[in-house]
């Protein structure tokens, strides 16, 4: 049973930081998408190994229900054609990857080897009888800690998300007068050479195949 | 389940995913892509909140409120971040972290 348990966190484990790594990785936003929603699928499925069963519904349906797609759209409205320099690159990518890698080290470090964690020990089986279950605050006591103890604060984070969507909408909403006609590509990247006269345009990168590279060397030239 | 799993393995893998998502926001240029990442970080902290409800404070509700407050948070952040993105793709035509300096000092 402990091997099984072992075997599966193994394998979510390596499920949500691979998928991880390729969200900051892959070079296409589409793809980085949905490596992000195999991550949160793994990071609910670790809440439900966890045994925190309402978290993971909650998550699968806020993150993978709602942020995914969200971010699907927003991706789709705000074609990007200039992904070639998807990442930064020469000393700010080793800084950042420094300061990354330095943080793991410094979080970790005192996790495993100085702090000592009260972990209280499972129940144990006497001989003769089962190991009495483990007492496991459930949906039951969640529901009744947000109507009881925690009403301010569930009240104040409704008020929050009313406040952020309707502050979202106002961000978001475009006058009809001003409201602009959706260029296709080839004219945004007419509009853009005009703004930018400097800078050599790139092309191609939506669909990175072997052709493009060459062909937006060719007009830069 | 507690004696099967150390505790230190699931603050490893929230420590990883953590460091992870600080570089996509760090490093990545697409505005989409850092929002990615700091999604990323957020789902180490809950993970982080509810390994420590489940090995430290199993007979209490706190850790599991705890996470829900922060899934709510990261909704409404996901709403208005994706909302300024395409408000600022609207004035710009751009969609680039590195475009969008008119702030800078």
């Amino acid at each position: 049973m402990n091997t099984l348990i072992q075997l599966i966190f193994g394998l979510l484990a390596a499920l949500i930081v691979g998928s991880a790594v390729m969200v900051v990785s892959v070079r296409n936003v589409i793809h980085a998408a949905l490596w992000l929603i195999a991550c949160f699928f793994g990071v609910g499925a670790l809440y439900l190994l966890l045994e925190a069963e309402f978290i993971a519904v909650a998550q699968v349906l806020v993150y993978v229900g709602a942020i995914s797609i969200l971010i699907l759209f927003a991706i789709m409205l705000t074609r990007e054609s200039e992904g070639s320099r998807y990442m930064v690159s020469g000393w700010r990518l080793v800084v950042t990857a420094i300061v990354c890698v330095a943080l793991f080290g410094a979080v970790l470090v005192p996790t495993i080897f100085t702090h000592t964690w009260n972990v209280p020990p499972p129940p144990v089986a006497t001989p003769g009888s089962p190991a009495p279950p483990e007492v496991l605050a459930g949906v039951e006591d969640l529901g009744r800690g947000f109507v009881f103890s925690y009403m301010l604060q569930f009240q104040v984070a409704g008020v929050l998300l009313t406040v952020a969507l309707i502050g979202a909408i106002v961000i978001a909403f475009e006058e009809r007068a001003r409201r602009r006609r959706v260029l296709t590509l080839a004219e945004e990247h007419e509009v853009r050479k005009r703004q930018k006269p400097a800078r050599p345009p790139v092309t191609g990168e939506r669909t990175p195949s072997p052709q493009a590279a060459p062909m937006s060397d060719g007009e830069q030239g | 389940m507690t004696n099967a799993i150390p505790l230190e393995a699931v603050l490893m893998v929230a420590a990883a995913l953590f460091c992870i998502g600080l570089f996509g926001a760090l490093a990545r240029r697409n505005m989409v892509s850092v929002l990615m990442g700091v999604e990323l970080m957020l789902n180490a902290v809950n993970i982080n909140l509810v390994a420590f409800w489940r090995y430290l404070e199993p007979g209490f509700v706190v850790g599991q409120t705890f996470a829900i407050f922060i899934i709510t948070v990261a909704a409404a952040e996901a709403a208005v971040g994706l909302a300024m993105i395409i408000a600022i793709y609207r004035t710009w035509l751009t969609s680039n972290v590195d475009n969008v300096a008119s702030m800078k000092g």
